[in-house]
C-alpha cells in the first residue's frame, strides 16, 4: 500500500464513523432545535439503546434486524420521557431542564450500571469480520452499513420533516412556539415527538454500531461529547450542519490518530469543540439560554 | 448657551440587511423632559440601547456631558450617570421589590443597610412602601412599571431614559404616575422618554423628536410636531396628512 | 435576619457536627465524613457560581483536579511543604478558573452553553493528565506517607475531619459575609437578569470572574485535601465527572444558593448513599441512581431543596404551636 493509499484508507474510514456520529449528533440537534434544549442525558439514552440491541441479540435477534422495532420502542420511551417527565419536571426554566436532563442521565446510566456491572462486552455476528475489497483498502463490511444506513435515515427524517403534517408542525415550532400553539398546534405533543425522533436515531445508531463496538454503561458518553462538538461545529439546530459536522470529525479524527495516536485524537475533538465555542460564538447566541 | 446633556450626532445601527436607525442626530438639554416619538418599529428602543450602551452604534457618535462614551460598557455609561428602564420590564424576579432597587443604589454606597434604607426611600418615592418586602416576580404591571422607575432613580441618574413605561397602564394608573416622573426633574433630573401616550407627551414634554424607519424626520413643541404633515403621513400612511387637511377645511 | 441569628447558626451547626468523632469512633463512619465534608466544600464553590450566581457548570473537576494535582505534584516533585502546596494548589485552581471564566465569559457564554464547555474543559484536562508523565500518567502520583503535622498527616482521622470542619465552617461565614454585601447582591442580580443588572451600573464580566475564581479556589482547596487525606490521585480521581456532578447534586438537594445548602445536601447524600447500599446491598451505581432520582424530584416539587423543606416545617411547627 502506497502512502496514499493509507490516506484513503484514513478518510473512508473517517467517513464511515463520521456518518453514525452524524445519526447522533442529528438526534441533538433536532431536539435543540425545537425545544432548545440540550439534551445531557442523550449519552445515557444511547448507552441503554446499545444495552438493548445487545439484549435483542442475546435473544437471537440481529442487530440490524432489531434496529426497526427498537426504533419504534426508543421512539415511545422518548417521547414518554419528555412529556412525562421533563416537560412538568422543568417548569418551563432552561436551567431546571438542564439539571433534569442531567439527573436523567445520572440515573439511567447508573441503572445499568447497577443491572449490567461494569463489564465491557461484545457481540459475535457471523459478518463482523467481513470486509469488501475497494483495490486499495478492505473496507469492513459493518461499518459500510452503518454509512448506508445512517444516509437512509437522514434522507428519512428529511422528507419527515418536509413533507409531512407531522414535520410542518415540527418546524413551526421550531420557528415560533407562541404562534404554532396559536395555530392550534400540540405544542407538548410536538416537543414529545421531536424528542422520541431524537430517541429513534439513537436505536439506529446503537444497532449500527453494536457488531464492531462493545458496550459499556458508559460507552454512550464518549460519543455524546463527539456529538455536541459536531452540533456546535455545525450551528446548534441545524440537521444539514450536523451532517456536515458528523463526516467531518469522522475524517479529523481518523487522520489525527493516524498522526498523533488514538487518546490525542480524542483530544483533538475537545479541543476543537472549546476553540468553535469560543471564537464562533455566531449562531450560538441566536438562542441564549 | 450651555452645552447640551447628551449629544446624538448621526448615529446608524444595521441589524443585518436592516437599518433600524439611520443617521439619526438628537439633542437633550439639562433639565426637563425630552420626548422621542414615532411609529412601532421606528427605531426607538433601539436608539435608546446605542446611548445607554447596549448595542454598538454602527456609526455615529454619542456624546454625554461633553464626553464621547459611544465605546463605554453599560455599567460604566451608568455609573457616568445614564439610567435607563426597559420597555419589557426586566426585574429581577427572584428578589424582593427593596432588594431590586437596592442593586441599583449600590451604585453610590458600599454598605448594605445604606443601600437597603435608600431603596426604602425611593420605593416610597415611586409608592411602592407598602409593597417593600413583595418578591418582584408577583407585581402587577404598573407596579413592575414603578419598579423599573424605582430601580433606575436610585442609580442616582442625571439623565433618564424612560421606554415607554405608561404603557400598558389604564388612564387612572397614568394619571397616577405622571407626578412622580414630574417629580424626578423637579430633583434636578434631565428625562428623555419614549412614549406612545400622546397625552402624556403632550402634558410632559418641552420638546419632541421624532423618529420614522430609523430616521428623524421631526422636532419641536410637541404641539408643532404633530402639526407637521410628515408626522402625520409617517404615522397615518401617505397621503394622510393631505386628507384630514382637506377634510378639515370642508368640514370648516 | 440580625446579625447574631446570621452567623450564629453556622457556629451552632459546626459545634454539633464537631461533637460527632468524640460520639462515634468507628473508622468508616468518620471516614464518610471526612468525604462529606470534602464534597460539601467543592459544593460549596459549586453553589457560589451556580447558586449565588447563576453559572452552572458541569465541570468543577476541572478545579477540584487542579487544587488535586498541584498538591501532589509540589509535594512530590518539588519538595513544597504540605501547607505550602495545599495554599499553592488553591491559588492554582483560582487561576485556572480565571482562564476558563475569561475565555467562557468574554466570548458570552452562558447557560448550557457554559455547561458544555466547563465539561470540556475538565475531560481535556483529564485526557491531558492521563497521558503525561508530569502528572504520573495513567498510574497517577502518590504522596509519601510520613505521618506528622509538620507533614499535615495525623495518625486520627478525627483531625482531619475537624480541620476540614473548620475550613467548611470558614467558607459558610465567608458566604454568609458575601451574601450581605455589595458583591452578593451584584452577583445575585446577575443571575436573575444580566441587561438589568448592567443598566444599573454592574460590571456583569467582573462580578463573574470574581464569583468563578472565588469558586474555583474553594474547590480546588477540596481537591487539595482530597489527596492530602487519601495520599493519592490519578486522573478519573481529579478531573473525573463524579466530582462534577457531587458538586452540584449537593447544593441542588440541600438548597441553591443558600449557604447551607450544600453542607445540608453533601451530609443527606453521604447519608442516603449508605442507606442504598444497607438495603439493596453493593450493587453498583444503586446509589447514584438513587441520587439522580432525587435530582429530579427537587426540581420537579421543592425547588428549594432540602432547606427550604425544613424552613417550611419550622414555620408549620411555629405556626401550630399554641400562642
Ligand atoms: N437585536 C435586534 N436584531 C435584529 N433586529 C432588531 C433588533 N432590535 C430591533 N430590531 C429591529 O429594529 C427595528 C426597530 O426596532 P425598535 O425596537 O428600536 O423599534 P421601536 O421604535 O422601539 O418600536 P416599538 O414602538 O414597537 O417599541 C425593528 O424592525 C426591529 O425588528
Ligand atoms: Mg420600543
Amino acid at each position: 500500500m502506497t502512502s496514499l493509499d493509507i490516506l484513503a484508507a484514513a478518510v473512508l474510514n473517517g467517513l464511515m464513523s463520521g456518518a453514525v456520529y452524524a445519526l447522533i449528533a442529528v438526534g441533538l440537534t433536532l431536539v435543540y432545535g425545537v425545544l432548545h434544549i440540550i439534551n445531557f442525558a442523550h449519552g445515557a439514552i444511547l448507552s441503554a439503546a446499545m444495552f438493548a440491541a445487545y439484549l435483542a441479540f442475546q435473544a437471537g435477534v440481529d442487530p440490524y434486524v432489531a434496529m426497526v422495532p427498537l426504533a419504534l420502542i426508543f421512539f415511545g420511551l422518548g417521547y414518554g420521557l419528555q412529556r412525562l417527565v421533563i416537560g412538568p419536571a422543568s417548569h418551563g426554566d432552561d436551567r431546571n431542564i438542564l439539571l433534569i436532563t442531567l439527573g436523567l442521565s445520572i440515573v439511567i446510566e447508573n441503572l445499568l450500571l447497577a443491572v449490567f456491572n461494569s463489564d465491557t462486552r461484545t457481540v459475535d455476528v457471523a459478518y463482523g469480520f467481513s470486509t469488501l475489497d475497494l483495490g486499495f483498502t478492505f473496507l469492513a463490511l459493518p461499518r459500510a452499513a452503518a454509512f448506508g444506513v445512517s444516509c437512509l435515515v437522514a434522507v428519512l427524517l428529511w422528507i419527515l420533516l418536509a413533507q409531512t403534517d407531522t414535520g410542518k408542525a415540527i418546524r413551526a415550532v421550531a420557528k415560533e412556539k407562541l404562534g404554532a400553539s396559536l395555530a392550534g398546534i400540540d405544542v407538548a405533543h410536538i416537543y414529545a415527538v421531536t424528542f422520541g425522533l431524537g430517541a429513534a436515531c439513537l436505536a439506529i445508531a446503537a444497532c449500527l454500531l453494536l457488531p464492531t463496538y462493545y458496550v459499556h454503561p458508559r460507552v454512550g458518553n464518549a460519543y455524546v461529547l463527539v456529538a455536541f462538538t459536531i452540533v456546535v461545529l455545525g450551528g446548534m439546530g441545524s440537521i444539514p450542519g450536523a451532517i456536515a459536522g458528523g463526516l467531518f470529525v469522522g475524517v479529523v479524527e481518523s487522520l489525527s490518530g493516524l498522526m498523533f495516536g488514538e487518546s490525542l485524537g480524542q483530544l483533538g475533538i475537545f479541543v476543537i469543540f472549546i476553540l468553535v465555542l469560543l471564537i464562533r460564538p455566531t449562531g450560538l447566541f441566536g438562542a441564549k439560554a | 448657551m450651555t452645552a447640551p446633556l447628551l449629544r446624538v450626532s448621526n448615529a446608524s445601527k444595521r441589524f443585518g440587511g436592516l437599518l433600524a436607525v439611520d443617521n439619526a442626530s438628537l439633542i437633550v438639554k439639562a433639565g426637563g423632559i425630552t420626548g422621542l416619538i414615532g411609529p412601532n418599529g421606528a427605531g426607538k428602543t433601539t436608539l435608546f440601547s446605542l446611548i445607554s450602551g447596549f448595542e454598538p452604534p454602527t456609526s455615529g457618535s454619542i456624546v454625554f456631558d461633553e464626553a464621547e462614551i459611544s465605546g463605554l460598557s453599560p455599567h460604566r455609561r451608568a455609573s457616568l450617570g445614564i439610567a435607563r428602564t426597559f420597555q419589557i420590564v426586566q426585574p429581577f424576579a427572584g428578589l424582593s421589590v427593596r432588594e431590586n432597587i437596592a442593586v441599583g443604589a449600590y451604585l453610590h454606597c458600599r454598605r448594605r443597610d445604606e443601600a437597603l434604607d435608600r431603596a426604602a426611600v425611593i420605593a416610597e418615592r415611586v409608592g411602592l412602601a407598602s409593597r417593600l418586602d413583595a418578591p418582584a416576580a408577583g407585581l402587577t404591571v404598573s407596579a413592575r412599571k414603578r419598579l423599573e422607575l424605582a430601580r433606575a432613580l436610585a442609580t442616582r441618574p442625571r439623565l433618564l431614559l424612560l421606554d415607554e413605561v405608561l404603557a400598558g397602564l389604564n388612564p387612572s394608573e397614568v394619571r397616577d404616575i405622571i407626578p412622580v416622573i414630574k417629580a424626578f426633574v423637579a430633583d434636578g433630573i434631565t428625562i428623555l422618554m419614549v412614549e406612545h401616550v400622546m397625552q402624556a407627551v403632550m402634558s410632559l414634554c418641552d420638546h419632541v423628536y421624532v423618529l420614522a424607519e430609523g430616521r428623524m424626520i421631526a422636532e419641536g413643541t410637541p404641539a408643532e410636531v404633530t402639526r407637521e404633515p410628515k408626522v402625520i403621513e409617517a404615522y397615518l400612511g401617505p397621503g394622510a396628512a393631505a386628507r384630514i387637511a382637506s377634510g378639515a377645511a370642508s368640514h370648516g | 435576619m440580625s446579625v447574631a441569628r446570621a452567623y450564629g447558626a453556622i457556629a451552632i451547626a459546626a459545634l454539633l457536627l464537631a461533637l460527632l468523632p468524640v460520639m462515634v469512633q468507628s473508622n468508616t463512619v468518620i471516614n464518610a465524613l471526612v468525604t462529606a465534608m470534602i464534597i460539601a466544600l467543592a459544593a460549596q464553590g459549586w453553589n457560589l457560581l451556580a447558586g449565588y450566581g447563576g453559572q452552572f457548570s458541569f465541570g468543577h473537576a476541572a478545579f477540584f483536579g487542579a487544587g488535586a494535582y498541584g498538591n501532589a505534584i509540589l509535594q512530590t516533585r518539588y519538595g513544597i511543604n504540605a501547607y505550602a502546596a495545599m495554599l499553592t494548589a488553591t491559588a492554582i485552581g483560582a487561576a485556572v478558573g480565571a482562564v476558563i471564566g475569561y475565555l467562557s465569559f468574554r466570548s458570552g457564554l452562558r447557560g448550557s452553553y457554559f455547561a458544555l464547555i466547563t465539561l470540556a474543559f475538565a475531560e481535556v484536562f483529564r485526557i491531558i493528565a492521563n497521558a503525561t508523565p508530569f502528572t504520573g500518567g495513567a498510574a497517577g502520583t502518590l504522596i509519601k506517607l510520613q505521618v506528622s503535622a509538620a507533614n499535615f498527616q495525623f495518625a486520627s482521622r478525627a483531625i482531619y475531619f475537624w480541620i476540614i470542619l473548620a475550613i467548611v465552617t470558614a467558607v459558610m461565614f465567608l458566604m454568609r459575609g458575601i451574601e450581605r454585601s455589595r458583591f452578593g447582591a451584584y452577583l445575585v442580580a446577575v443571575r436573575e437578569n444580566e441587561d438589568a443588572a448592567a443598566a444599573l451600573g454592574v460590571d456583569t464580566l467582573d462580578v463573574k470572574l470574581k464569583a468563578i475564581m472565588l469558586s474555583a479556589a474553594m474547590t480546588a482547596l477540596a481537591g487539595a485535601f482530597y489527596v492530602q487525606y487519601f495520599l493519592f490521585v490519578d486522573s478519573s480521581i481529579a478531573f473525573g465527572t463524579w466530582i462534577s456532578v457531587e458538586a452540584l447534586l449537593g447544593p441542588i438537594i440541600g438548597g441553591l444558593g443558600t449557604v447551607f445548602g450544600p453542607l445540608l445536601g453533601a451530609l443527606a447524600l453521604h447519608f442516603l448513599g449508605e442507606l442504598a447500599k444497607a438495603v439493596a446491598g453493593r450493587v453498583l451505581g444503586i446509589d447514584l441512581a438513587l441520587f439522580g432520582i432525587l435530582l429530579v424530584l427537587i426540581i420537579a416539587f421543592a425547588r428549594d431543596g432540602l432547606q427550604g423543606l425544613l424552613t417550611r416545617l419550622a414555620r408549620l411547627w411555629r405556626a401550630r404551636r399554641p400562642a
